[in-house]
């Protein structure tokens, strides 16, 4: 991420941020609605915009289309993880072979490396235990490898260069 | 097109419960509580993920609020898994393996125990 971004861009992510949930709650359009959803949210927006590290910059067209990318890629693997699971769970021999393998990610933002555990977790066969620094630490249900470059391109390869291209 | 949404709806919660089924079977099959982990967190997301999604199809006037659902638990699901496994591995519970490849363990012994921290 390039600089700190202004508190205006803060204030106006987490603005949106509070309306759009606001919105979806109460799905109507009529006025008094719309105007108490936008005092609330800008008034928790002016408590917590300082919590928002990016600001407006995750808004730009670029990082959009790589956010919808990696929502797919995510979706597939979900899905993939799941039959995967579903095929250990059902064949009657149950065919693991757990253990913890160490990886090591280029990520430096707290948030990037917070969405690539949970996408870690979701993938198939394998749970985040802990992130220290900028090293993970997995349990995988059926290691292939041990070696952290391996793990590291078997298991979270095609989400980090997507994390990479949006937080940098 | 009301009763496309609507065969749409009930193919994602037959789909939903499928997966959760599974996810059950799985908590009850897997041999430790890391492997139970692992199969109760997959499972049940994309399970519990598809069957409100099928409950939002089926009433289109909830979608939205069932998309935020949807949205919180895939934020929150692999959150509580981590929580768990990480706990669990710092109160000594030491997972199965047929053979040891445990690169967490020389980490966990160095850093401060959870009661240490209080």
């Amino acid at each position: 991420m390039s600089g700190k971004p202004s508190a205006i861009s803060q204030w106006v992510y987490a603005f949106l941020l509070f309306f759009v949930v606001w919105y979806a709650f109460t799905t109507s359009l009529e006025w008094a609605e719309l105007i108490t959803g936008a005092i609330v949210a800008a008034i928790l927006a002016f408590f917590t915009y300082k919590m928002s590290k990016g600001g407006m910059t995750i808004y730009s067209p670029l990082k959009l289309i790589y956010l919808v990318q990696y929502f797919f890629v995510f979706l597939f693997a979900l899905i993939k993880a799941n039959l995967d699971v579903a095929k250990r769970v059902i064949s009657p021999s149950l065919p693991i072979n757990p253990g913890i393998v160490e990886f090591k990610t280029q990520l430096t933002s707290e948030f990037a490396k917070m969405v690539l555990a949970n996408s870690i977790t979701l993938t198939p066969g394998t749970v985040t235990i802990d992130v220290i620094d900028d090293m993970f630490y997995v349990h995988w249900i059926d290691v292939e490898t041990e070696d952290p470059e391996q793990a590291y391109m078997k298991v979270a390869e095609p989400f980090e260069k997507i994390l990479l291209k949006i937080y940098g | 097109m009301m009763e496309y949404l609507k065969y749409i709806g009930q193919g994602l919660i037959v789909f939903g419960s499928l997966f959760l089924f599974l996810g059950a079977l799985g908590i009850f099959r897997m041999p430790d509580f890391y492997n139970r982990l692992q199969a109760g967190t997959k499972a049940s997301t994309l399970g519990a993920m598809s069957l409100i999604l099928g409950v939002g199809f089926i009433q289109p006037e909830w979608m939205i609020k069932s998309l935020i659902i949807v949205v919180f638990i895939a934020v929150a699901n692999p959150l509580s898994s981590h929580a768990l496994g990480r706990s669990a591995y710092k109160n000594n519970l030491k997972p199965f393996m047929k053979k040891k490849m445990d690169a967490y363990e020389k980490v966990a012994e160095i850093l401060p125990k959870e009661e240490d921290r209080l």
